[in-house]
């Protein structure tokens, strides 16, 4: 779900110095001072599936000493086991991006009754922009509806004391606490300031509480109950809590804002009057009428949704809003400073026009070849989250849909039973080996229960490649790198009744074409899985014996078939008559197929598709 | 307070540079804010990154116009973020090409007049061919401290921090062509100021 950087999960294998030793400043990223928030905050389990903005968080706290850290297989599963080390009574940490705060939601929103017995904290890393995510939706909306506390930091310095507020809140109102960061806090780089270590109030063992934790209705409504109460502690407790602050300065114009839009509005108006508000849900309503009436005009600064405008509007205060403050992408100081002001800035350079340098699938990635071979068949791909997505840009062109984790195999059955028998042979679904895991599982159930004949997919590259290379179920390895069971994802199809299950090498392009011709027009369910690593993997960088490939230009007709594979490492040179002639042409070739040595893989997956075998092994030693 | 736009490629070491120079600011006793994007930019994409420096620094974003100094490390990456600088703005330029697809494909050309297109701008522009410079400094992976060593001849931090920096920050095994590489950015950086008068 989503990407992040490749290193990062090689440097936190070595264990990390205890914050106690050290009392410098350090330099941290959001997510590491989360990392640090969370183990100065003595949390003992932390559970998390990958997903940008998010993921160095679990990264970097795993590698603390005496922790309990995983990859779950989705989020809702990483909600459930954090719910769980609470209730033995220890601090627990689940980690998510936005999207999968969706599929935390079913424990979310009952775990908001049951409270908690240790401190328990969910991060929600929202991705305004869309970076990295396939929409951009607020998660201060599910702080609202689920009834818990969230508090919104604002830059590194605040996400690790945040924490610590979080965790401290959360065992005095009995209450999960959400932490909720964005892009440009997760991935922001400060100072922060390493603290005390604190432990948890709470001893840790098993405890019976049937009235507290057991959510059958007479209970629940019970619980409903005090929720309320606790709602209304909360708001209470909100007036008074010192990271909702003023920053009284002109009067004229005053602030409203959380989050990265506070330092947006410090820097476009640093002698405005601020109210920040540190936690985003409950509001001090006492303190905002207060501050309104205190100055001139109040302006609603945030991103996304109307989220605190639309609260104080409900306040009886009036304010402006939305009506200035664009309500999707990321602001800056900039939008900002023109909203309010209404004075565009002069643009002293327009962009001018370049080629793009869209994000591409890697050379040797074997998720080209079967893409390539799926574009052979002309059939509509429901399609997935992950690297392999990127298939859908040009010259692959061989995606059709994609919506959210899991979304292929439902989707794709979805349009079988909608069209019938004028389906077969016409709908693949294609998704990865973590995602499904994560939630591909349950759809290919739903294809063999209702008996349908929908052709599966699943790109099995040995890891979850786009948000860099954390180890998941079907790979067999830890988040620590300790290895652990393999779950097998053919023994997964076959256990859940899919009779035809074929495993096929991705690289090689021909064969793979015919199996799914096979497949696809079988009316029965069937499972393609392909099996190569991906090329970033650390078995795959460390090959030390690389078959490389070149195009003999001699050979080479001009074709450009090899160059709709739209590999990196293949480059196009084009000639002009006169050179096309010098170099032995036909005098109307424009041009020939050159294979960057520097950046082929040696995959070959090229080379069979050169009619005039112009493409040959280069033997080269690796890199 | 300053900004400082890295832009290239991924894989080209940026994230490292931008790090190496936010210690060095760090060091000299300023405030630091360092926004990065770990996105699809990844898969060979354009990269970028924002660095502030200042006694307070508040937003983590370098607005539109405001970019002191962009390091680019790859020619082509030095246009695409043109909306961040202003007349004023100093371009470091690596003149070394990492060509995009719709190149490598030949649908369109890489264009051959970038620093000429930047001059025309009545920008202060810098190239540097820091791949070569890396290679004579012992190691081609070093194109990025080539390119800090000519940033830091722009900033008020001595060359003694920098090099403070990268000994504690650059792996043992490539400390020397580190340190040999920042060397020879600053004395590029060095001519071609003399040059410029």
């Amino acid at each position: 779900m989503g990407v992040i950087t490749y290193i990062s999960r090689f440097l936190v294998m070595k264990k990390r110095e205890t914050s106690t030793k050290t009392t410098e400043k350090q330099l941290l990223s959001g997510n590491e001072a989360i990392a640090l928030g969370a183990f100065e905050s003595g949390v003992k389990v932390a559970s998390a599936y990958p997903g940008t903005p998010s993921t160095e968080i679990l990264e970097n706290f795993c590698a603390y000493e005496g922790v309990y850290a995983e990859w779950a297989p989705n989020e809702k599963v990483a909600l459930e086991v954090a719910l769980g080390a609470s209730f033995a009574g220890v601090r627990a940490l689940a980690t998510m991006k936005h999207v999968g705060l969706n599929v935390a939601a079913d424990p979310l929103f009952t775990a908001a009754y049951t409270g908690v017995r240790g401190g328990l904290v969910i991060i929600t890393a929202d991705d305004p922009e869309m970076h990295s995510s396939q929409n951009e939706q607020d998660n201060r909306n599910y702080a609202f509806a689920a009834k818990v506390p969230m508090l919104e930091p604002s830059d590194p310095s605040e996400a690790k004391e945040f924490m610590k507020i979080a965790y401290r809140m959360s065992e005095e109102f009995d209450t999960p606490v959400l932490v909720r960061t964005t892009t440009r806090v997760a991935h922001v780089k400060g100072l922060v300031s390493p603290g005390k270590h604190e432990d948890s109030s709470v001893k840790a063992g098993i405890e019976k509480i049937p009235e507290k934790l057991v959510m059958l209705p007479s209970n629940a409504r019970k619980r409903r109950v005090e929720l309320e109460k606790r709602m209304a502690r909360l708001r209470e407790f909100a007036e008074t809590f010192p990271e909702n602050r003023i920053e009284w300065g002109d009067r004229k114009r005053g602030f409203i804002t959380s989050g990265v839009s506070y330092l947006y509005v410090k820097e476009a108006f640093p002698d405005a009057s601020v109210l920040k508000l540190g936690m985003a849900y409950p509001f001090p309503s006492g303190m905002i009428k207060d501050f309104a009436s205190k100055v001139d005009e109040v302006f609603v600064v945030e991103e996304l949704d109307p989220f605190i405008e639309t609260h104080v509007k409900a306040m009886g205060v009036s304010c402006k809003g939305k009506e200035l403050i664009p309500s999707y992408g990321e602001l800056n100081a900039g939008i900002v400073r023109r909203a309010i002001t209404g004075k565009a800035v002069e643009t002293v350079f327009e962009p001018v026009p370049i080629p793009f340098r869209p994000p591409n699938l890697c050379p040797g990635c074997p998720h080209r070849g079967i893409f390539y071979a799926i574009s052979k068949l002309n059939v509509f791909v429901a399609g997935d989250i992950g690297c392999y997505t990127l298939a859908a840009l040009k010259p692959l062109s061989s995606m059709d849909s994609c919506v959210c984790m899991g979304a292929s195999i439902g989707t794709a059955f979805g349009m079988e039973k909608a069209l019938g028998k004028d389906a077969l042979g016409k709908i693949v679904a294609v998704i990865g080996d973590s995602t499904f895991i994560h939630s591909g599982i349950t759809g290919l159930i739903d294809i063999v229960y209702n008996r349908g004949f929908t052709t599966v997919i699943i790109l099995d590259n040995r890891t979850t490649g786009m948000t860099g290379h954390q180890p998941n179920p079907s790979t067999g390895v830890t988040i620590t790198g300790d290895i652990s069971t393999l779950v097998d994802i053919e023994a997964i199809c076959r256990a859940i009744g899919v009779k035809h299950v074929r495993t096929i090498n991705p690289h090689e392009i021909e064969a793979a074409i015919k199996v799914l011709r096979e497949e696809v027009e079988r009316p029965e369910p069937s499972v393609i899985i392909t099996k190569a690593p991906c090329v970033l993997v650390p078995e795959m960088k460390k090959r030390k014996d690389k078959t490389l490939f070149l195009v003999m230009p001699e050979k080479c007709a001009g074709c450009r078939t090899c160059l709709k594979l739209g590999c990196p490492a293949i480059e196009w040179v084009a000639v002009t008559p006169e050179e096309a002639k010098r170099l032995g042409y036909k005098e109307k070739q424009k041009g020939y197929s050159r294979i960057n040595a520097v950046l082929c893989d040696g995959c070959g997956q090229c080379a069979p598709l050169c009619k005039f075998k112009a493409i040959v092994t280069a033997k080269k030693e690796g890199k | 307070m300053g900004n400082i736009l890295f832009c290239g490629v991924g894989g080209q070491g940026i994230l490292l540079a931008s790090e190496i120079t936010s210690f060095a600011l760090i060091k000299a006793g300023l405030d630091i804010k360092k926004s990065e994007v770990h996105g699809m930019a990844q898969r060979g994409g354009s990269v970028v990154a924002h660095l502030k420096y200042g006694d307070k620094v508040y937003s983590p974003l370098i607005e539109p116009g405001a970019a002191d100094i962009e390091v680019a490390f790859e020619m082509l990456e030095s246009l695409r973020y043109l909306p961040y600088l202003n007349r004023e703005s100093r371009v470091i330029v690596n003149t070394q090409k990492i060509l995009p697809p719709s190149v490598t494909t030949g649908v369109e050309p890489y264009p051959d007049d970038v620093l000429a297109q930047l001059r025309g701008k009545g920008l202060a522009v810098f190239p540097v061919n820091a791949f070569e410079a890396a290679r004579l400094a012992g190691e081609t992976k070093a194109v990025n401290m080539i390119l800090v060593g000519c940033l830091s001849a722009f900033l008020p931090v001595e060359a003694e921090v920098f090099r403070a920096v990268i000994k504690e920050r650059v792996p043992e095994r490539f400390m020397k062509a580190n340190i040999e590489a920042f060397k020879q950015g600053r004395e590029i950086i060095g001519n071609l100021l003399r040059a410029a008068g």
